[in-house]
């Protein structure tokens, strides 16, 4: 393939796919080890409501109404979450379960009773994104990387989504060390001055972050994927953390290039004529990578 | 419940002993429901002493010892820590929780876990430089444990867990360490090394308070004893506090007879003159 078709074509989406997955797999990996890994899965359903909601009061499809309208939505659940644990006495799995279940469905509920139809805004695309559409037509090949005019047309959900880890990889650089003894133990953590309680749900707000900055152009499946695979199958490859994140990193980018590739030739080699969807080819591709990390991995029990 | 000492004219005053302790405890609550773990305790903690914590099972020794550092919130009262408020003197406090508070799969080696305990003077972003390992290292030959530094902390039995958390206490270069039950489920060559430790610590001049089960080792173990059943019951050293009475008093009819008359050996009043040191 050359530059001038795979430039406009495939490059920014596979560049969204990748920072997409690097930015959910970073903070999966504390997710995971503090056995929230749900919480990414939360967070991703809920996104759906907030959007609905958001497109009723606007009347638009438009970035910034739709990524508040999804925050909204994340912390309402959290809050949620929270409340349902403590005054219901329900472990957190359960707690999760009941919101983003309830939440997803009133979302679904919302899109079919609103006048849609109109603008692109449907369940699917809630599922899957449309990572393929995210064309970059003003580029002729390489050289538009350096051509003003052509990086004005570059899909908006690129530097949203660049923009989107470059906060999430900060914020886990800068808070290393309170993340990783609070992640082991807690009570020590306190007797440091360490406040674990507001720490944990910064952690929580920037794996919303990742999921709403993500949610447009991917869809919440493969949000929800590189949430926990990564990050388990990096879990399988080491006994550091230090180096459980840097193949959690390999990991999400071996997923988002190998899956956009599979899902775009795939077919064709097989025969069949149309491209499957990239969201779930992604996604299968990161389960595909914990199975053989769960076969061969170095640091399995 | 609460022992009321007779104070003669030239005792320090409660004010006077509270500034010197390194951990006094003044009307202390922790309720986790409705019922309060730890209710209206008083506790002073001498300089340079080695003090267990006893009480039957769920009497709050943890819970006590927790809100002194102050990972539980209290309902009420005061923690001052050498004269100062707890928070003010954090570097000076050193923690060993119990062991089965923690994930020992998470992914990381000893020598990491003993760094834990330099995050205080390293920072958020401080570099771990060559003099901060050799001062882990350090830490971890006085509980046994260099050749294991480079192990992952899931591969330790149970008595070698607790020395690398002892460890970890070590680097925070306190003066003051508060251990959680340190010898719970700890094989007896463990159990010997750790006690020499706390026991080097109390010799250069540091103040160790443990959380204690074992009743037969208190004599041999510890200076001071603290006896607790929600309420304080007894404080003072094992010598005029470790005694029958008091003993009955804090763990009620738990306490079985069995028991009792194992203790008989170390324990005073009891007239068999092993108690005599």
């Amino acid at each position: 393939m050359t530059g001038s078709e795979f430039v406009p074509l495939s490059l920014v989406p596979m560049l969204i796919g990748i920072c997409v997955a690097v930015a959910c797999a970073l903070p999966g990996n504390f997710l995971l080890l503090r056995r929230q890994a749900l919480i990414g899965d939360a967070i991703s359903h809920v996104v759906l409501p907030g959007i609905v909601v958001a497109f009723l009061v606007t009347g638009l499809v438009a970035s910034v109404p739709m990524l508040l309208g999804a925050a909204g939505a994340a912390l309402v659940a959290v809050a949620a979450i929270e409340a349902i644990r403590r005054l219901g006495k329900i472990e957190p799995g359960a707690a999760m379960g009941v919101v983003f279940t309830t939440m997803f469905a009133g979302g679904v509920l919302l899109l079919e009773m609103s006048d849609t139809s109109s603008v692109h805004l449907d369940v699917e695309h809630a599922l899957y994104g449309n990572l393929e559409s995210l064309i970059w037509l003003d580029a002729t090949g390489w050289s538009s990387l350096w051509d003003p005019q052509a990086l004005a047309y570059l899909p908006v959900e690129l530097p949203r989504m660049v923009g989107a880890l470059v906060v999430v990889a900060l914020f886990i650089a800068v808070f290393w060390r309170p993340l990783k003894i609070s992640t082991f133990d807690e009570g020590f953590a306190r007797t440091m001055g360490l406040r674990t309680g507001p720490l944990g749900l910064a952690l929580v707000v920037v794996a919303a972050v990742a999921a709403v900055a993500a949610f447009d152009a991917v869809g919440s499946i493969i949000v929800i994927a590189m949430f926990i695979c990564p990050p388990a199958a990096a879990r399988l490859m080491t006994n550091r953390l230090e180096t459980q994140i840097a193949w959690s990193v390999l990991f999400a980018t071996l997923a988002a290039v190998i899956g956009y590739v599979l899902a775009g030739y795939g077919p064709l080699w097989l025969g069949a004529q149309d491209s499957v969807s990239a969201a779930g080819m992604i996604a299968t591709v990161s389960g595909v990578l914990v199975a053989g990390a769960a076969l061969v991995g170095p640091a399995r029990k | 419940m609460t022992i009321t000492l007779a104070r003669d004219k030239d005792a320090p005053t409660d004010a006077e002993r509270r500034l010197a302790s390194p951990l006094a405890i003044r009307g202390l609550t922790v309720s986790y429901g409705q019922k309060p773990a730890v209710f209206s305790v008083d506790m002073t903690v001498r300089a340079g002493h080695m003090t267990a914590i006893i009480g039957p099972n769920g009497a709050g020794k943890s819970t006590l010892l927790k809100a002194a550092l102050g990972i539980l919130k209290p309902l009420a009262g005061t923690v001052t820590v050498l004269g100062q408020p707890m928070a003010w003197q954090r570097d000076h406090i050193a923690y060993v929780p119990q062991r089965a508070s923690v994930d020992w799969d998470f992914p990381t080696r000893v020598i990491d876990v003993v760094l834990m305990g330099m995050y205080g003077q390293l920072g958020l972003l401080g570099r771990v430089r060559a003099k901060h390992r050799a001062q882990a290292m350090d830490c971890l030959e006085r509980v046994g444990m260099t050749d294991f530094a480079t192990r992952q902390i899931g591969q330790l039995s149970g008595g070698q867990q607790q020395r690398v958390f002892l460890a970890r206490a070590l680097a925070q270069g306190a003066d003051l360490y508060l251990l959680d039950e340190p010898f719970a489920g700890v094989d007896a060559a463990t159990e010997q090394a750790i006690i020499n430790v706390l026991k080097g610590l109390r010799d250069a001049g540091k103040t160790v308070v443990a959380v204690h089960h074992d009743l037969s080792t208190v004599r041999d173990y510890f200076d001071d004893v603290f006896l607790i059943n929600t309420q304080a019951v007894a404080e003072g050293p094992v010598a005029t506090t470790f005694t029958q009475t008091n003993l009955q008093t804090a763990y009620g009819g738990r306490l079985a007879g069995a028991q009792m008359d194992a203790l008989a050996d170390t324990l005073i009043g009891t007239g068999t003159g092993a108690a005599a040191r």
